[in-house]
């Protein structure tokens, strides 16, 4: 029995990303399994972040597992300045687990070399949410029956945005080809090129959402374009509308074809694609609850 | 000025000869090899010397201690151009080449301000990326820093 962090979505090889997959889809068939009876898991949220929070506990509480921690930092310890060491120090003493959100980059693999019990990551600043990636692949390997050469296609904030970065890494042991639809001051960074470049995964960038593209899809992941982002605030008013997906554009898109976002949405989504079949982003948030599932389970190395 | 072969050599019997460091950079050479913290080793220390190809050098001069490879190859970050010379009975033995290693472990600081390693006491670590400029990528952050980002801890 062994257990193992999740603190980067890279920690995990192609075989057990395929693993923890199927755990997650028997999860979902048989989501109450006392498996945890005993444990206690530590939910530190340094940050807040309810949707991320209540996934992961519901997780917990599936599987018959105690919760200790907090849900954000100013009812805790690190209020007064307690570091993030000896905060870990001292919970490690008392839970089989560690589940934690930081707003600081490279906190939770920080954690984990401190920690003597597994660590998972569940969002450390703009760097990694490997759960996030977890159930977006779960929902991807569902509804389109296997990972292995999709036509995925990005709309958004390619250049901030963390989830399609992990996405990316992620599905590129499956034999992809990506689709990059972004302006340009939000486009997929050199970096995530070059390593696509590297494993001879063919992308292609658009700066608009046309059919062409939307029709050669098998998944439409969409993403969050942030006022925030902009140093030009009439670049954005430019572009915001863009990139608002409505169904009426889905006409000629594949039957498989299903539409992502790692919620919440601001206005890229328009509401009348809610009730497309097509439309996937509720049930992708579901779907996170049985992917967190299979991910504590394999970091206690039970099952 | 004394010949050239006498300014590198002269009286150092047994020992390591740091040669053709960028004026600009001794410190950082003592800084990444510690040697601050020798406590029994005769050390000179030389800059703003005349040099054909460079313009200004300095040399580190310490008797009595053999570098090796890797704290050599520490001077990759910040003086790729330095020559190492072993020193035994007044004689070099050994040229080492200074080589970019995989992995470099504390050293320079994570140019990425978010970064947990700038936040609290976290020694950083990296792994190489790139050889030729230097890239890291921090092992904690997984964000890049690149050579012409370096600042030296
Ligand atoms: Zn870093």
């Amino acid at each position: 029995m062994t257990t193992r962090c999740l603190v980067s979505i890279s920690d995990y090889s192609k075989e057990e990303i395929i693993e923890v997959l199927q755990s997650a889809s028997e999860f979902e068939k048989n989501p109450n399994q006392r498996l945890l009876e005993g444990k206690v898991v530590a939910s530190l949220f340094f940050e807040p972040s309810t949707r991320t929070r209540l996934s992961f506990e519901t997780a917990i509480n599936r599987l018959g597992g105690r919760i200790i921690g907090f849900a954000d930092a100013s009812s805790s310890s690190v209020q007064k300045g307690e570091t993030l060491k000896d905060t870990i120090k001292m919970v490690d003493n008392y839970c089989d687990l560690i589940v934690m959100r930081h707003p600081v980059e490279g906190a939770a693999r920080y954690a984990s070399e401190v920690a003597k019990h597994p660590v998972i990551n569940a969002g450390d600043g703009a760097n990694q949410h490997p759960s996030q990636t977890m159930l977006d692949l779960y929902s991807i390997y569902k509804t389109q029956g296997s990972l292995e050469n999709l036509n995925i296609c990005m709309v958004g904030d390619l250049k901030y945005g963390r989830t399609v970065h992990s996405l990316l890494q992620a599905m590129s042991h499956f034999h992809p080809v990506f689709h990059f639809v972004a302006p340009k001051e939000l486009r997929m960074p050199d970096e995530y090129k070059i390593y696509l470049d590297e494993l001879g995964i063919p992308y292609y960038e658009h700066t608009e959402l046309s059919e062409q593209v939307m029709n050669i899809a098998d998944i439409l992941y969409m993403t969050r374009v942030q006022k925030e982002r902009f140093a030009d605030l009439l670049e954005y008013e430019k572009v915001k509308n863009v990139y608002i997906l409505k169904n009426s554009m889905l006409n000629g898109t594949k039957d498989n074809l299903r539409i992502l976002h790692p919620l919440p949405r601001v206005g890229e989504i328009d509401v009348d694609v809610d009730d497309n079949p097509k439309a996937y982003y509720f049930e992708q948030a579901r779907n996170g609850v049985f992917a967190r599932q299979a991910i504590i389970c394999k970091s206690l190395g039970i099952k | 000025m004394a010949s050239k072969k006498e300014l590198q050599v002269s009286a150092i019997e047994n020992g390591t000869v740091i040669d053709h460091i960028p004026a600009d950079k001794l410190f950082d050479v003592i800084n990444v090899l510690c040697i601050d913290k020798i406590q029994n080793n005769a050390m000179t220390f030389g800059t703003n010397l005349k040099s054909n190809q460079q313009g200004k050098k300095a040399i580190v001069k310490i008797w009595d201690k053999f570098l090796e490879d890797g704290e050599v190859n520490k001077l990759a970050l910040v003086a790729p151009e330095a020559k190492i010379n072993i020193i035994k009975d007044y004689e070099v033995v050994e040229k080492k080449l200074v080589q970019v290693p995989d992995n470099v472990d504390g050293i320079v600081k994570c140019m990425n301000p978010k970064c947990v390693t700038n936040y609290e006491y976290v020694p950083t670590k990296f792994t190489v990326v790139n050889k030729s400029p230097i890239v890291l990528r921090c092992r904690y952050c997984e964000k890049m820093t690149d050579q012409q980002n370096f600042v030296i801890i």
